[in-house]
C-alpha cells in the first residue's frame, strides 16, 4: 500500500527497517486495519477495561469482527468475544450448520491461516491458539467446510488464489505458488517436493503472502493425508 | 550512527563498515554467496528478490536475503547450513525448472550457471509450462524478441530478477524498460510492451551487460535464430572506447582475430556503463571496406572537387602500391613542395581520434620535419572557441571538474549539448543528479529528450545565447547575488562585466532570446544561490561566429558566484572526439607546441628548437578554414592528413572539396575511402583504434590506455609508424623502439603529465592530470586556489551582442542547425560503416517541426531539397518536435546528402570556428517528389 502511494508498482518491501522507522515517504508510519481505528471512538467512550472485559474470558481481550463463510445456516460478519471457540462460532453466532452439511473442516484466519479438521474447533479464536499448529487467526475471515467439500479441492482453490495474488516479485512466492498448483493438480502429488518447496517458501519469501502460502498444503498433508492418495 | 558494525559470521567474529551489507562483509572475508538479482556494483541498488543469498540470522522467524540486509552489533548469522542450503538450491530448481537446460540455453556461460553450482544445484525437479523449458528456445516462442538489430530477447531464460530494469532505470535512467504483469506472468517489457526494437529503447545495452541468463544478449555470440549462443571469445582485452570524449573503459571479447562484444569496464568516466555506440559500434573495424593496401593516385586520373568514389570504383582512379613506392612517393611530394614553395605551402590534419602519441609525433612531423606549424585538426570545429576563452580567462583550456561531478552538484546547467546523443554515458550522470533532486537547467533552441529530466527546460531562440546569458549575469548582479568576496580574491574585469550587462535586462532581452524575463530571473537565482552549481556545455556553444563570446559568459556567471574551483561546481566543456583533449594538449593546434605553450614565444621555440636540432616556424600557422583558403589563394599545396575528413566535417563542403582537389601533393592516412582520400595522390591504410597502443585523454582530464585487441587488415599498418616512416624521409632523424618512448619524449615536454608516467597509466588504467606527485591521485577538481595565469587572477572579458552572421530573410526563411545523431559519429567513417549502428539510423535526414511540416504541406517521409547560399542537398523529411518551429536539423554524417554543403564558413574571429549552427535555409519538395 505504502509502494502504491507513493506512486510505484505495488511489491513489499523488505523488512527490517518496519515501516515504524521507515515508512511512507522515508517517514515513520503507523499502519493500522479498518476495525481498529472503527473502535477506537466506542474505547474512548467506554475505556479501555471495558472493551478488555469483552472477550471471552480473561486470557482473551475484546470483540472481534469474525467473516464467516462456507457451509454454516447464516454466514456473514459476526460481532462476538475474542477467544470464542470456532464450534460456539457456529453454533451461536451463525445459526449452526447448513442444512444437510456435516462439519468437517474450516480455515480460522483466511487463506494464510491454515485449514484444520473439525476436531480443533474447540481452540480459541484469537491470536496465539493455531500458531503451535502452523496457522493463525490472522484477517478473522473464517470459511467452513463440510462433508460435502473435498479439502485437497479447497487447497487448490486456494494455491490458485495465492498464484493470482502473488505480486511476483521474489522467487519463492512467484515461482513457487505456480509450481504448487501444478503439483497439486497432478492425480499423485509428489510430497517430499511439496515439503521442499513449503520450506523455500515459508522461509526465503519477502512477505506473509509467499511464507504462509503452503500452511494449508501442510495441513492438508498432515490432517486429510487420505485426500492425497 | 557510525563506526563498524561487529557481529558473527559462521562462528567468526567480523566487522560491517557502514552500509555494507551481510553479502558483502561474506564477500570480503572469503565467503562466497550465491547471487543473481544482485550486481557487485555500487551503481546497482540490492533488491534482494529473487532469494539465493539467503542467510539464516539466529533468532529470525525467516532466512535473510543478505544482499539487502544489513547487520546488526551482536548479530549470529549462519550463511551455510541445511535450512540455507535448501533453501537457496530450491530457488534455483525453481528458476531452472522454467529455463532452458544449460547446454542449450542462451548462454551456458551465464552467472546464472556458474551460481547454480555454487548453490549445489543438481536436476531440475518442477513441472513446466514455458516453450523453452529444458529445451532449446523455440524460435516462436512468445518470450522471443529478435527485433532489435543488435541485442536479442528471450525471455524464455529470464528470472524476473530486475536486473535489466534497475540497467535501464537507475544505471542509465533510460526508462524504456518496466516489469510487467503479476505474479508468474511478472517479465521485463520495452515501453508499453512493445517489441524492444520498435521500443523507444536507444540501445546501449546496460541491460545485456547486467543480465545473469543470457535473457538479453548480444546477437554476435548467438547463433542465427538469436535463440543459443555459438560464439565463444578465445581472448579478452581491456581497453578505451574510440568514440566520445567521455572515455568509457572497455572490455573487449575477440574471436578469431575479430571484436565479437564489447562490456563496460569500471573506468572512471564511465563506472561500467557504455552507449550503444561504444557496445555495438566496433564493427566499423572488421567492415570488408576496410584499406588493406596502399594506393597511388593514376596519372590518368584527374582531381575533382565533385568526384563520388566507393570501393567499387576506386580503381579508375588509385593503383594499388608496395609500401615502399608508396611512402616515398608521399615523401617525394613533400619534399618537392618544400623545395619549391618552402614549408609554409605544406600543412597537416590530425586527428583527434588518435591517440596522444599519434597526435604529438604527428605536429613534431609537421613543424620539425616540414618546418611549419600549419598543423591543425578536429578541435577547430568542435571547442576551438571555448578552450580561446578558457585560456583568456582562466589560464587553461582544460575542464574545472569531472562530469561525474554532477554527483555532489545542487545546480546543473547544460547548455547548447545534447548529452543523450553526444555523450551518453556522462548523461546518466547528469539524469542520475536530477533524480536525486539536483536542480537541472536545459537551455538549448532545440528540445530534447532530456528535458524529461529538467527542473527549467529553457527552450530559447538560436544564436541568442549572449543575450540570454548577458540578461542571467544582469539578474545576478542587480539582486547582488554575486560572491564578491571570491570576486574580490580571484577575479578581474568585474567592474566592467558590470558596465556591459547594465542594459542587459531580461525585460530587454526577451525580444532577442525569446525567453520570459521571469524565469530568467528564477534560473539566474537558482544557479547563483545553489551551493554547487556546475555548468557543461557543448558544440551549441562554440560553433557560432560569437562562439569565444558565448563560453565568455558561461566563464563570467561561474566567477561572479565563486561556482568554480570546488566539487561539484565548475566549467565543463564537454569533448567531443575521444581525444580532443589529449591532441590539443599534444600540440595539434598552429599556435600552441604541446601543452598550450605559443609558438611565438622566443624562449619556449628555442626549448623546442634545441629538443627538435633544427629552427622552427617562429609564426602560428593556418587554422583548418583558413588553410582551405589559403589552397584557394595558392598559398599551400601541399598537405599530409591523418584520420581526418575535412571533405565531409568542413563548412562550405563544395568549397572545401574544391581545395582539397586543387592540391598539387595530398597525403591521406585512414582506414577507409574516405571522402577526403576521394582527393588523395597517396593513400596509406591504417590502423583503427582496436588494433593500436596508446594513450587518450578523455573530457575529465583522465588519461586512460588503449590496447590491440585484434590485427590491422591485409597490409595496414600502424599509424605511428607510418608518421615516424615519413618523418625519416623528410629529413628527421627520428628513432623510437616502440609507442612508451614517445609517450615518455611527450610527456618530458607538458607539465601538465609531471608525475605521469607510462608505467603508471599501464598500471594504474587511468591517471587525471594534474598529478601532484607520483602516489597521489590527480586533481580531478582544480582552481581550488587561483587560476594559472599571470596575476594567479581569473579575468571576464565582457560580451556583446552579435547575431549570427547570416540571418533568416525573405529568400531564405529558416534557421538551418546541424550536430549528431546517437547513433552515428561525426562524418561516419566510424558509424555510417558498423552495420549494427547504420541499421538503426541507415538514411539521410532533415529534422522539422511536424506543424511546419504540415503549415508547408510537406509529408513526413517525403524527398525534399534543403537550399543554403552554399548548395543545396535532397534528403527525407523527419517530423521531429524537437526541432523549434522555423528551424531544419540535419546530422552531417550522411556523404549521401551531406549538411555541410550547406553550412556557412564564418568564422568567429578569436577560436576560428566555422558557424556549423546557424545557416539561413529553405526546402522545398525535391523534383519528382510530391510536395
Amino acid at each position: 500500500m505504502l509502494e502504491s502511494i507513493e506512486g510505484k508498482r505495488g511489491l513489499p518491501r523488505h523488512r527490517p527497517p518496519y515501516i515504524a522507522e521507515v515508512g511512507l515517504f522515508g517517514r515513520p508510519t503507523l499502519n493500522h486495519n479498518i476495525e481498529t481505528l472503527a473502535w477506537i471512538p466506542t474505547i474512548l467512550a467506554n475505556g479501555a477495561k471495558w472493551f478488555a472485559d469483552q472477550g471471552i474470558n480473561a486470557d482473551h481481550n475484546g470483540m472481534r469482527s469474525y467473516s464467516v463463510s462456507g457451509r454454516v445456516r447464516e454466514p456473514g460478519v459476526k460481532l462476538a468475544p475474542a477467544g470464542i471457540p470456532l464450534i460456539d462460532l457456529i453454533n451461536d453466532h451463525c445459526g449452526g450448520m447448513a442444512e444437510e452439511h456435516d462439519f468437517k473442516a474450516f480455515l480460522p484466519g483466511g487463506a494464510s491461516g491454515g485449514i484444520f479438521p473439525a476436531s480443533m474447533a474447540d481452540h480459541a479464536m484469537d491470536f496465539g491458539s493455531f500458531e503451535p499448529h502452523g496457522g493463525f487467526v490472522g484477517s478473522h475471515a473464517v470459511v467452513i467446510l463440510s462433508n460435502q467439500d473435498s479439502v485437497r479441492d479447497a487447497v487448490l482453490n486456494t494455491m490458485q488464489f495465492f498464484k493470482h495474488e502473488s505480486c511476483g516479485q521474489c522467487t519463492p512466492c512467484r515461482s513457487g505458488t505456480d509450481k504448487m498448483v501444478r503439483i497439486l493438480q497432478e492425480t499423485a502429488p509428489d510430497q517430499p517436493l511439496m515439503a521442499d518447496l513449503m520450506q523455500v517458501m515459508s522461509d526465503a519469501s519477502i512477505c506473509g503472502l509467499g511464507q504462509a502460502a503452503g500452511n494449508c498444503v501442510a495441513h492438508l498433508i498432515k490432517y486429510f493425508p487420505e485426500e492425497l492418495s | 550512527m557510525s563506526g563498524p558494525v561487529k557481529f558473527t559470521l559462521d562462528g567468526k567474529q567480523v566487522e560491517a563498515a557502514p552500509g555494507e551489507s551481510i553479502w558483502t562483509v561474506a564477500k570480503r572475508v572469503g565467503t562466497s554467496i550465491p547471487h543473481l538479482c544482485f550486481k557487485d556494483d555500487p551503481e546497482y541498488r540490492a533488491d534482494g528478490n529473487c532469494r539465493a543469498c539467503m542467510v539464516e540470522v539466529e533468532g529470525e522467524r525467516v532466512l535473510a536475503a543478505s544482499c539487502v540486509r544489513m547487520p546488526s552489533d551482536g548479530m549470529v548469522v549462519n550463511s551455510g547450513g541445511d535450512r540455507v542450503e535448501t533453501s537457496r538450491r530450491l530457488v534455483f530448481d525453481l528458476l531452472a525448472s522454467d529455463m532452458p537446460e544449460r547446454s542449450r540455453s542462451p548462454d551456458p556461460d551465464a552467472h546464472f550457471w556458474g551460481q547454480a553450482e555454487l548453490a549445489g544445484l543438481g536436476e531440475t525437479h518442477f513441472p513446466s509450462v514455458r516453450p523453452g523449458a529444458l529445451k532449446e528456445i523455440p524460435v516462436d516462442s512468445i518470450f522471443h524478441d529478435a527485433s532489435h538489430p543488435s541485442i536479442s530477447v528471450n525471455l524464455d531464460a529470464c528470472i524476473s530478477c530486475t536486473l535489466c530494469e534497475r540497467a535501464c532505470r537507475d544505471v542509465q535512467v533510460n526508462d524504456v524498460i518496466g516489469m510487467a504483469a503479476r505474479g508468474v506472468d511478472a517479465v521485463p517489457v520495452f515501453d508499453i510492451d512493445d517489441p524492444m526494437g520498435l521500443s523507444s529503447c536507444v540501445g546501449c545495452g546496460e541491460c545485456v551487460q547486467a543480465c545473469p541468463t543470457g535473457a538479453l544478449m548480444e546477437k554476435t555470440l548467438l547463433n542465427e535464430a538469436a535463440t543459443k549462443r555459438e560464439v565463444y571469445a578465445d581472448k579478452v582485452v581491456e581497453s578505451v572506447c574510440p568514440f566520445c570524449g567521455v572515455g568509457c573503459q572497455t572490455e573487449i571479447s575477440v574471436r578469431d582475430d575479430k571484436i565479437v562484444k564489447v562490456d563496460g569496464r569500471n573506468g572512471p568516466g564511465n563506472r561500467g556503463k557504455l552507449c550503444i555506440k561504444g557496445r555495438f559500434g566496433f564493427d566499423y573495424a572488421l567492415n570488408k571496406d576496410r584499406l588493406t593496401k596502399p594506393l597511388i593516385r593514376r596519372t590518368d586520373a584527374p582531381k575533382r572537387g565533385d568526384i563520388r568514389l566507393s570501393r567499387e570504383n576506386m580503381m579508375d582512379v588509385f593503383r594499388e602500391a608496395t609500401w615502399e613506392e608508396a611512402m616515398q612517393a608521399a615523401a617525394d611530394g613533400f619534399n618537392g613542395i618544400i623545395g619549391s614553395d618552402g614549408p609554409g605551402a605544406l600543412c597537416g590534419f590530425g586527428s583527434a581520434k588518435g591517440s596522444n602519441e599519434e597526435a604529438y609525433l604527428f605536429q613534431k612531423l609537421i613543424r620539425q620535419g616540414f618546418g611549419t606549424n600549419n598543423v591543425d585538426h578536429c578541435t577547430r570545429l568542435c571547442h576551438a572557441s571555448s578552450v580561446a576563452a578558457l585560456l583568456e580567462g582562466i589560464g587553461s583550456g582544460a575542464v574545472s571538474a569531472p562530469f561525474t561531478d554532477a554527483d555532489h552538484a545542487d545546480c546543473i546547467i547544460i547548455i547548447g549539448a545534447r548529452p543523450e546523443q553526444n555523450h551518453p554515458v556522462a548523461a546518466t550522470y547528469f539524469k542520475q543528479a536530477a533524480k536525486r533532486g539536483a536542480k537541472m537547467i536545459v537551455i538549448d533552441p532545440r528540445g530534447q529528450r532530456l528535458n524529461r529530466h529538467a527542473s527549467h527546460p529553457v527552450i530559447f531562440k538560436p544564436g541568442t545565447d549572449v543575450a540570454l546569458l548577458n540578461s542571467m549575469i544582469n539578474v545576478i548582479i542587480a539582486e547582488g547575488l554575486t560572491d564578491t568576496a571570491y570576486i574580490k580574491a580571484n577575479v578581474d574585469g568585474f567592474e566592467a562585466l558590470r558596465d556591459k550587462v547594465k542594459d542587459f535586462t531580461p525585460e530587454a532581452m526577451q525580444a532577442v532570446s525569446g525567453v520570459e524575463p521571469d524565469y530568467v530571473r528564477e534560473i539566474a537565482r537558482l544557479y547563483a544561490t545553489s551551493d554547487r552549481s556546475i555548468i557543461f556545455w557543448g558544440m551549441g556553444i562554440s560553433q557560432h561566429v560569437h562562439g569565444t563570446d558565448n563560453s565568455r559568459c558561461l566563464i563570467a556567471l561561474s566567477l561572479i558566484t565563486g561556482q568554480v574551483g570546488r566539487k561539484g561546481t565548475g566549467l565543463h566543456p564537454l569533448r567531443g572526439q575521444n581525444n580532443v583533449q589529449g591532441a590539443s594538449d599534444a600540440g595539434l593546434i598552429p599556435m600552441f607546441f604541446p601543452n598550450y605553450a605559443s609558438v611565438e614565444d622566443a624562449d619556449i621555440r628555442g626549448k623546442y628548437q634545441d629538443a627538435w636540432g633544427r629552427t622552427l616556424d617562429p609564426a602560428k600557422g593556418l587554422t583548418v578554414v583558413e588553410i582551405i583558403n589559403a589552397i584557394h589563394d595558392d598559398q599551400i599545396t601541399g598537405m599530409y592528413i591523418m584520420g581526418e575528413n575535412p571533405a565531409m566535417s568542413d563548412p562550405d563542403q563544395t568549397h572545401a572539396r574544391a581545395a582539397l582537389a586543387k592540391l598539387d601533393h595530398l597525403v591521406v592516412q585512414d582506414i577507409f575511402l574516405t571522402e577526403t582520400a576521394w582527393h588523395a595522390d597517396v593513400i596509406f591504410p591504417a590502423s583503427s583504434q582496436a588494433e593500436k597502443t596508446g594513450t587518450y585523454t578523455n573530457s575529465n582530464r583522465q588519461v586512460q590506455i588503449g590496447n590491440p585487441a585484434i590485427s590491422p587488415p591485409g597490409d595496414a599498418r600502424q599509424d605511428w609508424e607510418l608518421i615516424v616512416e615519413l618523418a625519416k624521409r623528410v629529413g628527421a632523424e627520428w628513432d623510437y623502439d616502440n609507442i612508451s618512448e614517445v609517450y615518455t619524449e611527450m610527456a618530458a615536454m607538458m607539465s601538465s603529465l609531471d608525475n605521469i608516467s607510462w608505467d603508471r597509466i599501464v598500471a594504474e588504467g587511468a591517471v587525471t592530470y594534474p598529478a601532484k606527485s607520483a602516489n597521489v591521485p590527480g586533481d580531478e577538481v582544480i582552481f581550488t586556489n587561483g587560476f594559472p595565469t599571470a596575476t594567479g587572477k581569473a579575468k571576464i572579458v565582457p560580451a556583446d551582442l552579435l547575431p549570427p552572421d547570416e540571418l533568416p530573410d525573405n529568400e531564405y526563411p529558416l534557421v538551418l542547425t546541424t550536430g549528431r545523431l546517437l547513433e552515428h559519429w561525426h562524418t561516419g567513417s566510424m558509424t555510417r560503416t558498423s552495420a549494427a549502428l547504420n541499421a538503426q539510423e541507415p538514411t539521410p535526414i532533415v529534422g522539422m517541426h511536424p506543424r511546419d511540416i504540415g503549415a508547408m504541406g510537406f509529408e513526413r517521409g517525403q524527398q525534399v531539397t534543403v537550399e543554403t547560399r552554399r548548395g543545396a542537398v535532397t534528403l527525407t523529411l523527419r517530423a521531429d518536435r524537437d526541432v523549434t518551429p522555423g528551424m531544419l536539423f540535419m546530422p552531417f554524417c550522411f556523404g549521401e546528402a551531406p549538411a555541410n554543403v550547406l553550412t556557412n564558413p564564418s568564422l568567429d574571429p578569436f577560436g576560428k570556428i566555422p558557424e556549423f549552427k546557424f545557416s539561413a535555409a529553405r526546402i522545398r519538395a525535391a523534383s519528382g517528389a510530391e510536395a
